[in-house]
C-alpha cells in the first residue's frame, strides 16, 4: 500500500465520523479532536474503521502519536512499512 | 403517536415501514416519524397483524393520536373500522369498539404477548438498511432501493453522500455536506423547552464529588492491552455502570416526578448525553445498563452514539431514561452542573481525569482524579442521600474488576 493510499483511509474514515469537515482545509499539525471535534468515541471507532481496512494493530499506548493527521499518516506508513520488513 | 420526550406536542409521520397485512413482533420498528429532536423510528409495542394505517404520511398529528389498527392474536375482525382521525385532531378519538383491534404503537405499559407464537406467522418486518433520514428522503425521492446502496457512515450506514454516489451525481460541496439531515433550530427549540421547564418547575440542589480513578484506569489499560479495538472499553462505560449500580441502590435517584408525586423506575435505563455533531444534543436510553455486562454495555453504547449522530434512534431509546449520565470530561471540562430533564429526577456529571497531588496512604503522589457531580430535585431527595450516592458512584470506581 503507498502512503497515498494510507492517506486516502485516514481521510476517508474520518470523514466517515465528521462527514461535514473538507480534509484539505484540515492542518496536518492541529490536534484532530479539537478541529474535527472528535470524542474518545469517536476515536475508537476511527481506530476500529483502520484496523479493518489497512490490517494495523494500533494499541492504546499508541493514541498520542496518532493526535494529529501528520502523526496519524507517519504512524501508519512506519507499522505498515516493518510489517513489510 | 408516543410522547417521545418532555415538552413533545406533535410528531410528523415521514415513514411507514409496514403495510395492511404485514405481521409484526413487539419491539418492530414500524415507522419513522419526525420530531424536534430529529427523526425517531417508531416501535411497536405489541405483536399481531396491521389490520390498518390511521395517519398519512407527511401528516402532523398530537401525541397520543393512534397511528395504526393492529390485530393480535385471537381478536376477531371488527365489522366496522375505525375511521381515521383527521391529521389536524387536536384531541385522541374515542377510544376503539370492543371487537376492534387494539390500537398501536403508542402504548409504553408492558403488554400481554399474544397466546400464539408470532414466529409461526408468515412473512414479518424485512430488516432497515441503516440509513439517515436525509438519505431515506433522498431515495425515496429517486426510487432508489437503499438495500442497494453501500454505506460509508457510522456501522455501515447508510449516508446522504452515499444516495447521491448512487444518483451518479457529485458529492455535495463540503458546507453543504452535514449528514443527519437534523434540523438544529427544531432541536435547539426542544432542548430550550425541556431545559426552561427543568428550570421553572424543579428545585435542583448540586453537590460535586472528587474521586480518585488511577486504579480504575489502570485495570482499563490492562484490559484492552490485548483487546483489538472491536473490543476495547472506554471509560464512560465504567462511569455509566457505577451510575446505573448506585440507582439501583439509592431508588430515590432513579425514575420520575409526575402528577407531584415520585414514582421509582422498576429498572434503570441510563440516559446519555451524546453531542451531535454540528449543535445540539440528546440523551436516548441504555436499557437495564445495571444488567449489563461492561462488555455487553460497551458495546450497546458504540452502537447507541453511532445510530444517535446518524439519526436512528428508536423511540423506546427517546421516552425510557429513568436517570441521565453526562460525560464532557474529555473535552478537558473538570465538572458540569447539568440541568434535570424532566419528568427525571437526577442527572450525574462526569468531569475529566486529571492528575493532582493526592494523599494516598499518608504520602502525597500523583493521582487521575475526577469530579462526579449530580444535580438533584429536591422535591424528591435531600443533599445528604445526594452525597451518599455520589460517594456510592465513587466507591464503586475502585473496583472496576467487580462492575
Amino acid at each position: 500500500m503507498s502512503n497515498v493510499d494510507i492517506r486516502q483511509a485516514v481521510n476517508e474514515e474520518l470523514n466517515n465520523i465528521a462527514p461535514e469537515v473538507d480534509m484539505a482545509s484540515v492542518d496536518p499539525a492541529a490536534d484532530l479532536r479539537e478541529v474535527m471535534d472528535i470524542d474518545s468515541m469517536d476515536f475508537l471507532n476511527f481506530i476500529t474503521a483502520i484496523h479493518h481496512r489497512l490490517g494495523i494493530d494500533i494499541p492504546e499506548i499508541d493514541y498520542p502519536k496518532l493526535v494529529t493527521l501528520a502523526g496519524t499518516i507517519a504512524y501508519l506508513e512506519a507499522k505498515l512499512a516493518s510489517a513489510k520488513a | 403517536m408516543p410522547s417521545l420526550g418532555a415538552d413533545m406536542e406533535a410528531g410528523k409521520l415521514v415513514e411507514w415501514l409496514v403495510k395492511p397485512g404485514d405481521w409484526v413482533k413487539r419491539g418492530d420498528v414500524v415507522a419513522i416519524v419526525d420530531t424536534q429532536k430529529g427523526a425517531i423510528e417508531i416501535e411497536i409495542y405489541q405483536s399481531g397483524q396491521i389490520e390498518q394505517i390511521l395517519v398519512e404520511l407527511d401528516s402532523k398529528v398530537p401525541v397520543g393520536t393512534p397511528l395504526a389498527l393492529i390485530r393480535t392474536e385471537g381478536e376477531t375482525k371488527p365489522q366496522v373500522a375505525a375511521p381515521p382521525p383527521k391529521a389536524t385532531a387536536a384531541a385522541p378519538p374515542p377510544p376503539s369498539p370492543a371487537a376492534a383491534p387494539s390500537i398501536a404503537p403508542m402504548a409504553r405499559a408492558p403488554v400481554r404477548p399474544p397466546a400464539v407464537p408470532i414466529a409461526a406467522a408468515p412473512p414479518s418486518v424485512k430488516p432497515l438498511p441503516q440509513a439517515s433520514p436525509a438519505a431515506r428522503r433522498l431515495a425515496q425521492e429517486h426510487a432508489i432501493d437503499l438495500s442497494t446502496v453501500k454505506g460509508s457512515g457510522p456501522a455501515g450506514s447508510i449516508t446522504y453522500a452515499d444516495v447521491e454516489r448512487q444518483l451518479g451525481k457529485a458529492a455535495a460541496p463540503p458546507e453543504r455536506k452535514r449528514a443527519p439531515s437534523l434540523d438544529f433550530n427544531a432541536m435547539r427549540m426542544a432542548i430550550a423547552a425541556a431545559m426552561a421547564r427543568s428550570k421553572r418547575e424543579i428545585p435542583h440542589y448540586y453537590l460535586e464529588h472528587q474521586v480518585d480513578v488511577t486504579q480504575c484506569e489502570r485495570w482499563l489499560m490492562q484490559k484492552n492491552l490485548t483487546r483489538t479495538p472491536d473490543d476495547r472499553l472506554l471509560f464512560a462505560a465504567l462511569a455509566i455502570k457505577s451510575v446505573a449500580l448506585a440507582s439501583r441502590r439509592f431508588p430515590a435517584f432513579n425514575g420520575f416526578y409526575r402528577d407531584n408525586r415520585f414514582e421509582p423506575a422498576q429498572a434503570v435505563h441510563v440516559g446519555v448525553a451524546i453531542a451531535i455533531r454540528g449543535g445540539g444534543l440528546t440523551a436516548p436510553a441504555l436499557h437495564d445498563a445495571d444488567q449489563l455486562s461492561l462488555d455487553d454495555l460497551m458495546s450497546q453504547l458504540r452502537d447507541l452514539v453511532a445510530r444517535t449522530r446518524a439519526g436512528r434512534i428508536r423511540s423506546s431509546e427517546m421516552s425510557d431514561p429513568t436517570i441521565t449520565v453526562s460525560n464532557l470530561g474529555e473535552r478537558g471540562v473538570e465538572a458540569l452542573y447539568g440541568i434535570i430533564y424532566p419528568p427525571q429526577v437526577a442527572i450525574v456529571g462526569v468531569g475529566k481525569s486529571v492528575l493532582r497531588p493526592w494523599v494516598v496512604d499518608g504520602a502525597v503522589g500523583p493521582r487521575s482524579v475526577i469530579t462526579l457531580t449530580l444535580s438533584g430535585d429536591h422535591r424528591v431527595t435531600d443533599g445528604h442521600v445526594g452525597a451518599l450516592f455520589l460517594a456510592e458512584i465513587g466507591n464503586l470506581l475502585q473496583e472496576p474488576e467487580k462492575l
